[in-house]
């Protein structure tokens, strides 16, 4: 109710400041307060070393950096943000796993539950493939950056290499990726992508040298040779559906998150994010 | 409640200490948070306002035309026009991964680290711009955009018509030298695969003559060395054989330089 009375029902601001400032002080002195964060918030240089220093998700970073590496027209973000749509892959592709059965007969099927019987499932599968193919345009994008800057210059040579290797995981990642839904795009792209290794040289049964191959070895056949170690038989079919998602669900992420860690690390260790010298 | 800073220990202004140093927290992790929770934003709106694709279920039977890859190896599967399989599908996509891990080593040049510049190192940025705009971007566009039934052009606004009729008038090189010169000595098989490997070899020993003419007075490949020289120079001819094809293909249908039948190898 309104008029007069209100004002009574309240403590007036001062009081109630001075009412929040117990509580708070109370809190943030408590013994489990003080466990979980061991410096203030208050805005000095130590506690702004200390934020980046004393959290283990920050110190990805150096506590301080050269002016020259917080620049957006220098660095893109395309590396940061390589990194966070693999995140946001990870985290949907996991969700999507409780979902999806790698089975011929279920694949097709569960993308239409997914669609239309898991709440939120459609949600999920677009932020999956769209933050995928998000991620390897900036992964080339980064690539670009990083030589137009000359960032693979001593002493960054190798993480350069390693950079590299990324990117092909990634296209992997991305390709392997591609055959799961089991729908006419994704055999047909898969069938072309594996057709190419038929033409290894010594390797695939219709590269050079493949009859000089079988003769010496009776190895390279059209079921066994360059090919069939992608598909699991000489056309895509349901064992290379299986074959595909254990790569993508855990060989190929497992190899990726262990260069990332090692291209990170290399960040660092190289002197940071480069700049004139 | 954050206190305002008017505290015993007051902030340093970073210039007094070192010009070039800030402190990451909160200089970069705020620019990272905001650009992350903006693209994250927009993928969202992205994943609401358009799904992912799905077609009808996979028919090994039906052979869908054209069979597109995924479209970042559309610029692989272009190359599939001009050159074989074993070459498109294997060695060049191997030479561009090889290729690229080798550039640390191979470019001494030590200026341009850590600042965008062209005049200080022409030659690296003309030739990773080449490739990357436009053998690898431009050509996934071409097939993303260009590319219809039995992978023949088709302009945006046309109707994908899978009966187009294409004039399948490709020549090898010795064969349309013979036509044209009326040099008929090419018509022999072993003639021509001898003229052929010749050419090849011609064209990479460009790179070695190059080299010899110039190292007298050139600095920069005095210092670069002929191991270092000859990667570069191999690299840089196997990526100029692409458009080299491609430009014989458009103007004189020319399929192969140098066809070896006895061991299935045509270039």
């Amino acid at each position: 109710m309104g008029g007069p009375g209100v004002v009574y029902r309240f403590m007036n601001l001062i009081q109630l400041k001075a009412k929040y400032e117990e509580i708070r002080k109370t809190v943030v002195d408590s013994y489990v307060w003080k466990s979980i964060f061991r410096h203030g918030y208050k805005d000095t240089p130590r506690n702004r070393v200390l934020m980046t220093a004393s959290n283990v998700f920050l110190h990805l970073h150096p506590s301080k950096m050269r002016r020259h590496g917080i620049k957006i027209s220098y660095t893109w973000c395309a590396g940061g943000l390589t990194f966070l749509f693999f995140l946001v892959t990870v985290v949907t592709g996991v969700i999507l796993m409780f979902y999806y059965r790698p089975v011929a007969e279920y694949a097709y099927v569960d993308m239409k539950y997914l669609q239309f019987d898991v709440p939120f499932g459609m949600i999920m599968r677009n932020m999956h493939r769209w933050a995928a193919h998000l991620m390897v345009i900036l992964v080339m994008l980064h690539m670009f950056r990083v030589f137009m800057t000359g960032s693979y210059k001593p002493p960054r040579e190798f993480n350069w290499v390693v950079g590299v290797l990324l990117l092909v995981l990634t296209f992997l990642l991305s390709f392997t990726g591609y055959l799961l839904p089991w729908d006419q795009l994704s055999i047909w792209a898969v069938t072309v992508g594996t057709n190419m290794a038929r033409a290894t040289p010594l390797l695939g049964h219709e590269g050079p040298f493949a009859a000089q191959m079988q003769e010496l070895t009776g190895l390279v056949t059209p079921r066994y040779d360059a090919r069939s170690l992608l598909t699991a038989g000489t056309v895509v079919g349901a064992p290379t559906l299986l074959r595909f998602y254990v790569l993508h669900c855990i060989f190929i992420p497992i190899a990726a998150a262990i260069l990332m860690i090692v291209h990170f690390w290399r960040v660092r260790k190289d002197g940071g994010i480069s700049g004139p010298l | 409640m954050v206190e305002p800073h008017k505290s015993e220990e007051q902030i340093i202004p970073p210039s007094s200490l070192n010009p070039d140093k800030i402190h990451t927290w909160p200089f970069l992790v705020r620019v990272e948070f905001i650009v992350g929770l903006l693209v994250l934003i927009f993928l969202t709106i992205w994943s609401i306002a358009i799904d992912a694709p799905l077609e009808e279920p996979a028919n090994p039977t039906k052979t869908p035309n054209p069979s597109k890859a995924p479209w970042y190896f559309l610029g692989l599967q272009e190359m599939l026009v001009y050159f074989d399989p074993w070459i498109a599908g294997v060695l060049l996509p191997s030479l561009i991964i090889v290729g690229l891990m080798v550039i640390p080593y191979i470019d001494i040049n030590s200026k341009g680290s850590g600042y965008y510049t062209f005049r200080e190192r022409p030659f690296a940025v003309g030739m990773y711009c080449f490739g990357f705009l436009i053998l690898w971007i431009a050509l996934i566009v071409v097939g993303v955009f260009l590319r219809g039934p039995g992978w023949n052009f088709f302009a945006p606004w046309e109707a994908w018509d899978p009966h187009k009729v294409v004039a399948l008038t490709n020549v090898d090189l010795n064969m349309w030298l013979a036509q044209t010169f009326g040099l008929d000595f090419l018509r022999n098989q072993v003639v021509a695969a001898l003229f052929g490997l010749s050419l090849i070899g011609g064209y990479y020993s460009l790179g070695a003559v190059f080299y010899l003419m110039k190292v007298k007075t050139n600095e920069t490949l005095q210092k670069l060395g002929p191991v270092r020289y000859g990667i570069v120079a191999f690299l840089f001819l196997t990526m100029m054989a692409l458009p080299i094809k491609m430009v014989l293909r458009w103007t004189l249908n020319i399929k192969y330089i140098c066809v070896l039948p006895w061991v299935g190898i045509n270039i």
